[in-house]
């Protein structure tokens, strides 16, 4: 049992007030509040042990350095990957998407190969994908979705060609919230042996994760969401892979030895981490770990099913409210609208009732255009959300529909 | 109603641009919370003069990631008339605050407005560059027009 009064109090952002009421904040898919312990080490590293890592003979560098390593191998042991090789810091999920369709793009995408994604993705898990297609003169494919928002996994099988190099594919949509079946799915990919990238964005901050089990080729998250400071992420991917793709990034740190006429690279993972790395953001993503870890992720799993069993019953109870992503397996996200009101304007009236929600197209455009809307408004809670909570966002969508009903 | 706007253009025409927004101002001084300010702007949604579907073109759409806005501007003389429409109704709200500013203005007018009242009324937030709503860039194409017609009227 988690005692959310208590941790609500390791993050300061949440104890403010908007417009003078108390904030609500149900926008953790775009990112999350930072808990007091990774601020103070973001503000310790810089106050008392800056250096560059990597390169120092002196005190300060090679402590940052030992640092550095050490926040590698706490994300390591995070998602259970088999080696610290494994595990590339880099700039967040889109940075890190970015990294393998061009690197995995440049070893393995020839012209007329097939890349396949599902209607549920973020722009970041599309648009990499469609400029690799476009330079090396592949096609994206699209698994489309049922009206559930789930998966049309029946129409998987023929879509997984002997074209298909790769199949990039998100954890959770962060759209609807829905969680794919994402073992079933890289067994039937590694069963023609398609490599499988997991867009983890929404998933990692929400439960148990164990690279090796779920066999994924490649894993990338963000650290702002999952309680870590902004600009750094990960790209974990299996040995083999890394070992075999080339350099995205030119630059210092990812280099072995450099003359005017043959540059060789820095062993794994080195190799893809040009240029000085964003290390204290990293060390402090390894703090952020660390307070999930402590918090239980299986606890949090556990108390988001029953926040969002209530955000689910209570959003029915209002007349006129449609939910897009009616899937059973779900994080605690959930995105509506209400008959006939823009999502805009729902989110307008929310955020001066001091509710912070997101409206828009969530960059899902393709999503939303399946699903047949411009948009909803979307409201992504994580474990230090309450049901109190939720009773507001029904009274405020109450006093939405009287405004513009 | 049409006819019941084109009294309020006239009337507005007669003030200045900046009697016109020294109005608004006035306005909404008489709220002091949120929901009465943007119960006025649904209201004032409701009374924009209608936009001629036909003008619902993609050339006339400017769209944010949240709601879309059309902007249609009609040349007559040294004067440029602006319709306009938004999916979304707040937004529509301000769509109609400016056009009382800056339809029916001469185009050198428009060009050089400095549109103060949206900061006095409390909707700076609305038209800032991080709002994906489209207000800013009609606000950016009203101003446009303005001085691409000056620019023709002065070479003719």
């Amino acid at each position: 049992m988690l005692n959310i009064q208590t941790i609500r109090e390791d993050f300061p952002v949440l104890s403010q007030k908007v417009y003078n009421k108390p904030l609500i904040y149900f926008d953790n898919g775009a990112t999350s509040q930072k808990p007091e312990i990774v601020i103070h080490k973001l503000r310790e590293l810089y106050a008392e042990q800056n250096s560059s890592i990597h390169r120092g003979v002196h005190y300060l560098s090679s402590k940052m350095t030992e640092r550095y390593e050490a926040a590698r191998e706490t994300v390591r042991e995070f998602i259970h990957a088999g080696k610290v090789e494994e595990i590339v810091f880099t700039a967040g999920t889109t940075a890190s998407i970015n990294l393998v369709a061009f690197s995995f793009g440049e070893a393995f995408i020839h012209p007329g190969d097939e890349i396949l994604v599902t209607e549920l993705e973020h722009h970041s898990n599309i648009v990499p994908w469609q400029l690799l297609a476009e330079r090396k003169g592949a096609s994206l494919k699209v698994l489309p979705i049922n009206e559930k928002g789930e998966l049309k996994l029946e129409m998987l099988d023929e879509l997984l060609t002997e074209k298909v190099k790769i199949l990039a594919i998100t954890q959770v949509s962060n759209a609807i919230g829905t969680i794919n079946p994402v073992k079933e799915i890289i067994q039937k990919a590694h069963d023609k042996d398609i490599p499988v990238l997991l867009d983890g964005a929404q998933g990692v901050q929400h439960g148990e994760l164990d690279v090796q089990e779920l066999e994924c080729d490649f894993y990338a998250f963000s650290g702002h969401k999952v309680f870590g400071p902004n600009g750094t992420g990960v790209l974990y991917g299996k040995e083999k892979w890394l070992e075999s793709m080339p350099p995205c990034q030119g630059g210092g740190d990812m280099i072995a030895n450099v003359s005017f006429e043959k540059t060789t690279w820095a062993d794994l993972p080195l190799k893809f981490e040009a240029g000085t790395s964003n290390y204290p953001a990293a060390i402090a993503l390894a703090e952020a770990l660390n307070y999930v870890t402590s918090v239980g992720r299986d606890n949090i799993v556990t108390y988001e099913k029953e926040l969002l069993g209530y955000l689910s019953k209570s959003l029915q109870m209002i007349e006129g409210l449609k939910i897009y992503g009616t899937s059973q397996d779900k994080i605690s996200t959930i995105s509506f609208l209400i008959n006939g009101i823009h999502h805009q304007d729902t989110g307008m009236i929310l955020d001066k009732l001091g509710i912070a929600v997101r409206v828009g197209n969530h960059c899902a455009q393709p999503l939303m255009k399946s699903l047949g809307i411009e948009g909803t408004v979307r409201a992504s809670l994580c474990f230090y959300n309450t049901k109190e909570e939720i009773d507001q966002l029904c009274n405020g969508l109450e006093k939405v529909k009287q405004m513009f009903g | 109603m049409l006819k019941e706007n084109k009294s309020k253009e006239q009337k507005y025409l007669k003030m200045t641009i900046n009697e016109v927004q020294d109005e608004i101002i006035e306005e909404f001084q008489a709220f002091d919370d949120w929901m009465d300010r943007y119960n006025y702007l649904i209201e004032l949604s409701k009374d924009l003069k209608p936009y001629d579907p036909e003008n619902r073109t993609k050339d006339n759409l400017i769209e944010g990631c949240q709601s879309k806005v059309w902007l249609h501007a009609e040349p007559e003389g040294e004067i440029i008339h602006f319709t306009a429409d938004s999916d979304a109704i707040i937004t529509k709200g301000i769509v109609a605050l400016l056009i009382r500013v800056l339809s029916g203005r001469k185009a050198e007018e428009i060009k050089d407005a400095d549109l103060y009242f949206i900061e006095k009324i409390g909707l700076k937030d609305n038209l800032s560059p991080t709002r994906a709503n489209g207000l800013l860039a009609m606000l950016r194409q009203m101003k446009l027009y303005g001085l691409a017609y000056y620019a023709k009227q002065q070479k003719n």
